[in-house]
């Protein structure tokens, strides 16, 4: 599991590859915080290469949400397959998060 | 009918590293048995997770010197994971937070919520310490 970033014109995408579980979400967390100091606005997280997001991931997405705005920046997630769309669905996240299918739909949206 | 048979006993140290690589131990079982994808690659990782995290930062308070037992039971109905920790006695359903829009902003309280969404039942039995019994099955 890793967790990868890049930068694409205005936007930082960072690419989650493998498991987002309780053993890894503080990793992903401070690598966001630290663009967020740098004073970067918008941010894409790909799951293209994710395997499953357990509670706790899940709730290290709803608070960089909340961080990201308080700066006035903007999340969006692209790439959940069917199991990630699935559970965002049940725990209705799905209505919290601005989600595309791909990440040039995302890129597009800011 | 066949007898119950034991495809997973281990145990661990109460630390959240070890997660991974049980879940990758179950999943792979799920998938010898032929069980609908979704149920491999979702239901069991992700409800498993729950149990596992769930024995280790609240069971077993994190405590260094403690462990979590993971056993897996192949029925012929259905897969039975029991994960057990040695943490004191706790009501599951006082802690169980059913997703709204108005829990939705919240950045925790989803774990039992998800393991009985994605399992077909979740018990929980005192035994020492706490046992949480998931059940799946299997078609």
């Amino acid at each position: 599991m890793s967790f990868s970033i890049s930068k694409q014109g205005e936007v930082v995408v960072v690419d989650v590859e493998g498991q987002l579980i309780v053993g890894n979400r503080q990793e992903l967390k401070q690598k966001v915080l630290d663009e967020l100091e740098r004073g970067e606005k918008k941010f894409l997280i790909d799951f293209s290469q994710t395997g499953y997001i357990d509670s706790s991931g899940l709730g290290v997405l709803v608070s960089l949400s909340k961080k990201i705005r308080e700066q006035g920046g903007e999340l969006r997630l692209a790439n959940l397959n069917d199991d990630l769309q699935t559970l965002f669905e049940l725990t209705k996240l799905d209505t919290l998060f601005q989600i595309s299918d791909t990440r040039e739909r995302a890129l597009e949206s800011f | 009918m066949a007898r119950p048979r034991v495809a997973l006993d281990i145990e661990i140290p109460s630390d959240v590293k070890y997660i991974e690589h049980v879940v990758e131990l179950a999943t792979k079982e799920c998938r010898e048995l032929h069980l609908p994808a979704q149920k491999c690659s979702l239901n069991i990782p992700v409800a498993l997770s729950e149990a596992l995290s769930n024995a280790i930062l609240r069971g077993n308070a994190n405590g260094s010197g403690k462990h979590v037992r993971i056993r897996a039971t192949i029925r012929d109905d259905a897969i039975v994971f029991d994960v057990s920790d040695e943490g004191p006695d706790f009501d599951m359903e006082k802690l169980r937070v059913e997703p709204s829009l108005e829990t939705v902003t919240r950045e925790e309280g989803r774990g039992l919520f998800l393991m009985h969404r994605l399992m077909d039942s979740v018990e929980h039995i005192r035994k020492g310490g706490n046992v949480i019994r998931l059940t799946l099955r299997r078609e």
